[in-house]
């Protein structure tokens, strides 16, 4: 697995914007721990593996926890960024065994 | 009888225990002998100062220190706090650099930024320093103080203090061993310079904390003066002599209640790695005792610890939502585990194989009503 990319400046970051819609963004702002996780989860259960998706997020621990729950199911965190209290985490899904 | 609801298992017991019995007897003899001021010096106020001595020199004598070395102060976050504003101001013709591990206390954090400019040493998956990279961090010039936990109460993990200690003092840096989760649960090595320890982790009172400065080093008043600058106006005598009752207490049977207790932890580490999507984090064999904490998938820990009090077993948590802050645990975060779904388990010595039992047979339903409320299916 390779190192998250981390800590892009405030404003300078290349998180996606969610109003823009690029392909796969989970917009969970407002929203309390472990309902982030869990919003980008049922989003990721629908996707093909190896695609990209991002989660938004304002509360804090989802900067830990999606990374976590990358690593307990074999997806693979590619981006850390936050942008004026927005944290966006991108992880890369893990391509089916089958 | 049988109608009467199961009795509370508390399982929440790091920091703050249940007083052992001599404790309280110990705390009950101090009011009749030690109220009056032992400053003073009519017989009643030797009276009292007999007894802190005495208790100084009880702590001294498990520490492995002599007595003078040992002091009560106000509290745990007290003795943190003065061993760092004191150890660093001792030492600013060196530096002002205090190099920490990434999961000490917050008060040790707190106070490293307030005294002087913090270097924080990571954390591997498991907790640990690296007794390397802490080495090297220590080793660099500038540093005035280095802190690293004997043992981290939230997780169990023990760090690597005497190869810290060795690094620390071939560097002439002292080093602050934050003893407060383990002393009283397992034996703490002499490798450190300045120590803190909680009586109320190890079944004493609160209010009262523990301060150990080897004769080397030296801790300058930083507030307005005092006779006693680490514990100004002086501490509770009643509260001094029941933590250093207790302490002897626990020593006494220290290698049956870990034994005892490791089993339980094991027991527990083993069976709630079968529930469904958790982790069961720390070391699990370098570690304390009695400490272990998990976090479960999909699960809100605020929901989890009062379902879990609902059934009558009290836990304590990590997770962001249950605590008065956003933020979760820094422990957590600084290993890199899940922060949310988190229980943070510490036995007490009286908690029976019958209580882990019970509390075994009501988690795993516990976390699947919380994951049902929160709508999670099959993800």
């Amino acid at each position: 697995m390779s190192a998250p990319r981390e800590g892009a400046p405030d404003g300078a970051g290349t998180a996606p914007d969610p109003a823009q819609g690029p392909a796969e963004v989970v917009d969970a702002r407002g929203l309390r721990c472990p309902l982030p996780v869990i919003r980008l989860a049922a989003r990721a259960k629908d996707l093909a593996g190896g695609t990209e998706v991002s989660v938004v997020s304002t509360d804090p621990a989802a900067q830990h926890d999606v990374p976590a729950w990358a690593r307990m199911r074999g997806h693979e965190t590619v981006a850390v960024t936050k942008v004026s209290g927005d944290w966006t985490i991108t992880v890369r899904l893990r391509r089916s065994d089958t | 009888m049988e109608s009467s609801p199961p009795a509370r298992v508390h399982l929440d017991n790091g920091g703050r225990a249940p007083w052992h019995p001599l404790a309280r007897e110990a705390f009950l003899q101090a009011l009749d002998d030690g109220w009056a001021d032992p400053r003073r010096l009519h017989a009643e106020g030797r009276r009292a100062a007999r007894l802190v001595d005495g208790s100084r020199e009880a702590v001294a004598a498990v520490l492995g220190v002599r007595t003078e070395e040992v002091r009560f102060t106000h509290s745990h976050t007290t003795a943190l706090h003065r061993a760092i504003t004191a150890g660093t101001t001792a030492r600013r013709r060196r530096g002002h650099r205090i190099v920490v591990g990434a999961t000490e206390r917050a008060a040790v954090l707190h106070a490293a930024d307030s005294a002087g400019e913090r270097e924080t040493v990571p954390a591997d998956r498991l907790g640990r320093a690296d007794a390397g990279v802490f080495g090297e961090a220590v080793s660099r010039a500038g540093v005035a103080l280095a802190a690293l936990q004997h043992a981290n109460g939230e997780v169990g993990t023990v760090q690597p203090i005497e190869r810290v200690h060795e690094a620390a003092r071939a560097a002439g840096v002292p080093l602050l061993v934050d003893a407060g989760a383990s002393l009283g649960h397992v034996r703490v090595p002499e490798t450190w310079d300045l120590l803190a320890a909680d009586p109320a982790d190890w079944g004493g009172p609160a209010g009262v904390g523990v301060l150990a400065a080897r004769g080397h080093v030296r801790l300058p008043g930083t507030g307005p003066e005092d006779p006693e600058p680490w514990a100004p106006g002086g501490v509770s005598v009643p509260a001094a002599f029941a933590a250093a009752v207790a302490l002897e207490a626990v020593q006494a049977d220290l290698a049956a209640a870990d034994a005892r207790r490791r089993e339980l932890v094991d027991r527990i580490r083993a069976r709630v790695a079968d529930v469904p999507d958790v982790e069961v984090v720390g070391d699990p064999d370098v570690r304390l005792p009695h400490v272990v904490t998990f976090s479960f998938l999909y699960v809100d820990g605020e929901a989890l610890v009062t379902e879990l009090d609902r059934h009558g077993f009290a836990v304590g948590s990590g997770s962001a939502c249950t605590a008065s802050t956003l933020e979760p645990s820094h422990v957590l975060a600084a290993m890199g585990v899940l922060t949310h779904g988190n229980v943070r388990i510490a036995l007490d010595r009286t908690t029976s194989a019958e209580d882990v039992g019970r509390f075994l047979a009501v988690l795993p339903q516990a976390v699947a009503k919380v994951r049902e409320t929160l709508g999670v299916r099959g993800l």
